[in-house]
């Protein structure tokens, strides 16, 4: 199937997801729910992920930094805006893309092929309405929380490493503190909403569109994961040239 | 009452449907029969409206279904139920949870009388003390019954059941049949069952449609399907050495 096929069936489900839903209350049930399992259920994940980038990225850049004319703040300052920028938006959006991509793929692909979806339309259900909206909705409310808890984490890692003795504790707040945008959360946080509407949206779309057996949900599971993560690459680039140069 | 009239459905240039026309009544079992991939299933589907027929008409109650707009089969939908092979049970709900789901969404009844009409359909479909229970803890009889409490609970005019005693055993399978046919009679359902068990169709088959190869073959009921000298129907309903049997009998008690 060729890109111009594919962008016109994701094109049509996202036509049927943002219809008006048929029941407001029961829309806003399931948004919750999906906040909870999409959103809490993988906060634990990204704390220890960032903790421990956050130690390394400072453990690499004291090594990469080594120069008496360097100031010594530069690792804080280093690892602050490595965090804000990239790593608790894109990176921990593409680690999301496998955990929380893969998980709606396969909810919705194996509910293709055991035919609820089916049952749903029969009803007369607006079943991509009713299975996709909510996740959509629910994961771009609670990624920027994830994006927080990311770069506060982070920064937490990078700071308990400072007591191996590979720097000064003192100097790496400083360089927190040094230079600071606020304008870089602002950013990070816009990203991760538009990543966070791919990894749903794709992950969805090639859920729904599953056929066939167990290995095919598997498929799609993985088509969902890989695609969503090249598509957040690409636009990672687009957004950082529109919202920084 | 469905009327299918000269219904074609081809997939990628291939006709899987040729031309059927038929009338299904309403207050009785009506069943398509037919070999696996003799296109049964594709005009229960085309019927149903999963699949869009290439040409011809389908009528529910003299209306058109093939030229209704969106909104307007969504609302022919809700005078639907469907009782498919695999249940297609929502995994994440209890069964109690779905069989309210349609009255969540479509009745117009009282949030309160809501438990009464879910109770009302499990015990119909003689389910007690399930109602908490997961799809996944149930068994695949309980799983049909819970499909058919759902399917009648909106209360439709219209009640289509795709192979629905299929993976079950011979005595559960009856228990399936002869509570499709009650329920069909009791609400004066339009019911279409596509089955190729010959058991269900000797038990309930009020209506037998055969298709073969895509074409209408045969139609006829339960009792005169044993007259019939189509061959290829022969050869499908009359194919164990059971029914060999049971055909003889019946020809000789006739002819005595």
């Amino acid at each position: 199937m060729n890109l111009i096929t594919h962008v016109g069936r994701y094109s049509q489900l996202m036509t049927g997801v943002f219809k008006k839903p048929d029941k407001w209350n029961i829309t806003l049930r399931q948004i919750v729910k999906e906040i909870n399992k999409l959103g809490v259920d993988s906060l634990g994940i990204t704390i220890i992920i960032s903790v421990f980038i956050g130690s390394v990225i400072t453990l690499q850049t004291v090594l990469n930094t080594a120069n008496p004319l360097l100031p010594t703040y530069v690792t804080g300052l280093v690892t602050r805006d490595t965090l804000l920028l990239e790593f608790s938006s894109t990176i921990l959006c593409l680690i999301l893309a496998g955990k929380v991509g893969s998980n709606i793929a396969s909810e919705i692909g194996t509910m293709r092929i055991t035919e609820q979806i089916d049952a749903l339309k029969i009803m007369g259900v607006n079943a991509p309405n009713y299975l996709i909206f909510p996740k959509i909705i629910a994961f771009c409310l609670i990624v920027p929380v994830l994006v927080i808890f990311s770069m506060f984490t982070g920064i937490v890692g990078g700071y308990i490493i400072t007591y191996t003795g590979v720097i000064s504790p003192n100097d790496y707040i400083l360089g927190i503190q040094y230079a600071f945008i606020p304008y870089y959360i602002v950013y990070s946080i816009i990203k991760s909403v538009i990543f966070a509407f791919i990894i749903t949206s794709v992950s969805a779309y090639y859920g729904y569109f599953s056929y066939g057996g167990a290995l095919d949900v598997g498929k799609s599971s993985t088509n969902a994961v890989v695609n969503s993560s090249i598509i957040i690459l690409l636009f990672n680039v687009l957004l950082t040239d529109l919202f920084l140069m | 009452m469905i009327e299918v009239k000269n219904v074609c459905k081809s997939f990628d240039g291939v006709e899987v449907l040729k031309n059927v026309s038929a009338l299904f009544h309403a207050g009785k079992t009506n069943l398509i029969i037919g070999q696996s991939g003799s296109g049964k299933t594709v005009l229960m589907k085309s019927i149903i409206g999963i699949h869009h027929v290439t040409s011809g008409q389908i009528l529910y109650n003299n209306r058109d279904f093939t030229a209704m707009s969106g909104d307007e089969v969504r609302a022919l939908r809700q005078e639907v139920g469907m009782l498919f092979q695999g249940s297609a049970l929502f995994d994440s709900m209890t069964v109690e949870e779905n069989v309210r789901f349609p009255l969540e969404m479509f009745s117009n009844l009282p949030k309160e009388a809501w438990d009464d009409r879910v109770n009302f359909c499990l015990n119909r479909v003689n389910l007690h003390n399930a109602n908490k229970l997961f799809p996944s803890e149930i068994s695949g009889g309980m799983q049909k019954r819970v499909a058919i409490a759902r399917a009648i609970v909106l209360q439709p005019t219209y009640l289509f059941c795709d192979e629905p005693n299929s993976g079950l055993d011979p005595k559960t399978a009856i228990v399936i049949d002869q509570l499709i046919q009650e329920i069909t009679y009791e609400y004066n359902i339009t019911t279409i069952i596509n089955t190729h068990d010959m058991n269900s169709v000797m038990e309930i088959g009020d209506h037998v449609l055969f298709i073969n190869k895509g074409e209408k073959s045969w139609e006829g009921n339960k009792d005169s399907i044993f007259e019939s000298d189509n061959e290829y129907l022969n050869d499908l309903v009359f194919a164990s050495d059971l029914f060999k049997k049971i055909k003889k009998n019946n020809l000789l008690n006739k002819r005595t």
